[in-house]
């Protein structure tokens, strides 16, 4: 269960690489934990270190300095496509990101994002080539993303809006999840059910 | 064959609302299964089948023991475990610590909430794309969910099936729903006849290479036209199973008589009089003639070559007598900077074809091409060969089913005298997570379905292919064209089902 989500400015993050897949946001062999903490080390990390450990040469974004601490990420198109695993959005949000800006992102990855805190910004691809162009003219300009009114403020007066589902925005408001409002629709569930039989029965004795 | 379509389903809702405008095939499924229509809000939507598997699942379970929630329908929900199993003998331990104890808390949290489980050392282990089926578990018109993204291969019995996330699984463990919103539709059309040695992972790639990993995003892919109708049931898996790969949530194929043929007599499909009445059921599913798509691609099938993948994601994909294309010929921009990258990170030359290509491992398996009509094809174009000095080719069946079937086949024997290792059922080499991997640098044809940097093992590089190219590869010890293998045509008809 997340915390409610706050408007906030950070400095950037840019990784301009398209179609990066969740295997590289977290490799599996880093998806035997049992639990959802302790990711930020597997984040991208065969993008960040060598098999001894050490980090790579160039050092990966994440690791230049400055970057620690800093909560936007911003994205090639079609960011977090590949496997469905939810390690994706518990490592960035592990390490410390909260938005995504890219152009799109793949539709599993966004569900996963944002019952996790993490809100995908998904701006035009002009747009997001500018934001590119803004962050390596000024690496340390610092953007707000603002939620509730739906803008991310750029430095001066300018704005840029952004579509967010509605249904995603109140639930990342108020911090509450989608299980707790399933969960209230248990009448309804039960009265659907009744008029619907069960298509099968996985049982093993059921089987013959 | 009888395709008649009736306009109503029996369970449709609103039987009344005149005049009901054409649907597709997905329309009908969603139109059965929705328990709340969102109005703006997503809507709640029934699932009919949970798969599990001990990857994606342990964080959900915990979730339910924090909220003091139980599985709302354990029988509708199956476990197995798949993807982080060895390979090896089953009297042999997990020797990796942390995938044992996924595997152990796996049985711990299926005892304790009441599903059945089809965990390792059981007949009927395997991967969970391959033994939904295999048990009749899968059927059309169903909505089917699990933690993984292959889980669009069941779409191929006519079935609305697609990917979850771990606190989706928790949703659907505690409430069989979903909340969803309705997908976009995406006909990709694929007419004419396949070509001998020309095979379903061919037409999947041909299509990726089209419209690349993001083509799909938002939409439920239909596949359909006379070459789809024409393929065995584990040949449309092939398809479907790659629909994720495309951006698309969801892949589907209508069901017809040769879905019923692979249903029929399955251990969880319907008998007797059920049965009558759910092919009557299955038979109103397919999409409406006049049914309108949001999006349409056509493929000519006459036209496709044995495609494979040269690249760090499937979309990278080509003919497989065309050459690695070039940087320096396509447009600056992202695209180029991308086909940069992947040619250094498999490192490729621009223009160099690809037959030829040297190769050091060969992986036939996984849910996408690991089924007993795969390897029945593996092992036709390898029966009385010999794979090249020096290379290694790890057959890993789907499933402990397939193993056996395999065996009693006498697979087995054509593969290990060929010079193959014959593994246990699970993911092993698609996925790595067991030991089964490339080493830095080392080049594999799999048969798998990712071929993104360290999916396989890390620097290692991976050519997605079929079986058939898998298997002519492993003999040549490069990357060869299976049309070339002697009596080709006689070979590709072998497989069935
Ligand atoms: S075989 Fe590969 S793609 Fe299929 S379920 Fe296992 S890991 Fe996933």
């Amino acid at each position: 269960m997340a915390k409610p989500y706050a408007s906030f400015s950070s400095k950037v993050i840019p990784l301009p690489a398209e179609n990066v897949d969740t295997d590289q946001i977290v490799p599996a062999r880093f998806l035997k934990v049992t639990d959802k903490e302790g990711l930020a080390d597997a984040l991208f990390r065969d993008w960040r270190y060598e098999a001894d450990g050490g980090l790579k040469e160039p050092t990966f974004v994440l690791d230049k300095p400055g970057m620690a601490g800093r909560q936007i990420l911003l994205a090639g198109d079609n960011f977090g496509c590949g496997s469905s695993r939810e390690h994706a959005p518990w490592a960035l949000v592990a390490w410390g990101i909260r938005a995504v800006i890219t152009s799109s992102c793949a539709d599993i990855f966004r569900g996963n994002s944002l019952k996790n805190g993490l809100l995908p910004i998904i701006v035009d691809a002009e747009t997001q080539r500018q934001l590119f162009e803004l962050v390596a003219r000024e690496p340390d300009v610092e953007l707000t993303v603002d939620l509730e009114s739906q803008v991310v403020h750029l430095p001066g007066d300018e704005d840029l809006p952004f579509d967010v589902d509605p249904f995603s925005k109140l639930m990342l408001l108020k911090g509450t999840d989608e299980l707790g409002y399933l969960l209230d629709k248990a009448p309804e569930i039960e009265a659907w059910e009744r008029r619907h039989p069960a298509r099968i029965d996985t049982r093993l004795d059921a089987g013959t | 064959m009888d395709r008649r379509i009736h306009r109503v389903g029996q369970n449709a809702p609103n039987m009344d609302a005149a005049p009901r405008h054409p649907r597709t095939l997905v329309d009908k499924i969603w139109d059965d299964h929705v328990v709340l229509d969102g109005k703006g809000a997503p809507s709640v939507l029934a699932i009919d089948l949970h798969l599990v598997h001990e990857v994606t699942s342990p964080q959900a379970f915990t979730g339910l023991r924090r909220r003091g929630l139980k599985v709302a329908h354990p029988e509708r929900t199956v476990a197995t475990a798949d993807h982080s199993v060895p390979t090896t003998p089953r009297n042999l331990p997990i020797l990796d610590a942390m995938a044992a104890a996924q595997v152990d808390q796996l049985t711990t949290n299926c005892t304790e909430f009441g599903i059945p489980l089809h965990g390792l050392g059981s007949p009927s282990q395997g991967i969970v794309h391959v033994i939904g089926p295999q048990l009749g578990l899968t059927q059309p018109g169903m909505t089917i969910v699990c933690g993984d993204s292959h889980t669009s291969t069941h779409g191929a019995f006519g079935a609305l099936a697609f990917g979850i996330g771990t606190s989706e699984v928790e949703m659907v463990l505690a409430t069989q729903c979903l909340l969803q919103r309705r997908p976009r539709s995406y006909e990709v059309r694929v007419d004419g006849r396949l070509a001998p040695g020309v095979s379903a992972k061919d037409v999947i790639l041909n299509l990726l290479s089209r419209i690349g990993v993001g083509g799909g995003t938002g939409h439920v892919f239909e596949y359909r036209g006379s070459a789809i109708e024409a393929l065995s049931m584990e040949q449309r898996m092939t398809i479907c199973n790659m629909s994720i790969e495309g951006g698309a949530r969801a892949g589907l194929i209508a069901p017809d008589d040769t879905t019923f043929e692979y249903l029929a007599g399955r251990a969880h499909a319907p008998k007797g009089r059920e049965w009558d009445s759910a092919v009557e059921r299955w038979r109103a599913l397919p999409s409406d003639p006049d049914a309108a798509f949001d999006r349409t691609i056509s493929i000519d099938a006459s036209a496709l070559e044995p495609m494979i993948t040269y690249g760090t994601n499937p979309g990278m994909g080509l003919p497989i007598s065309a050459a690695v294309p070039d940087p320096a010929a396509t447009e600056d921009g992202p695209g180029r900077r991308a086909l940069e990258s992947a040619l250094a990170y498999m490192d490729l030359q621009p223009g160099q074809p690809i037959l030829g290509q040297k190769v050091d491992v060969v992986f036939i398996g996984s849910c996408t091409n690991g089924r007993i009509s795969d390897l029945r094809l593996a092992a036709a174009a390898l029966k009385g060969r010999k794979i090249a000095d020096g290379l290694r080719l790890m057959v890993v069946p789907g499933s402990d089913e397939v193993k056996r079937e395999a065996e009693r086949e006498g697979l087995h024997e054509i593969f290990r005298a060929a010079g193959a290792d014959w593994r246990e059922a699970g993911c092993s080499m698609c996925i790595a997570m067991n030991g089964d991997q490339l080493t830095p640098g080392q080049y594999a044809v799999s048969t798998s379905n990712r071929n993104f940097e360290g999916r396989q093992g890390k620097g290692g590089r991976t050519f997605l292919a079929s079986p058939l190219t898998a298997a002519a590869s492993a003999v040549a010890g490069v990357v060869a064209d299976p049309r070339r293998l002697p009596g080709i045509e006689a070979l590709a008809a072998v497989g069935g089902r």
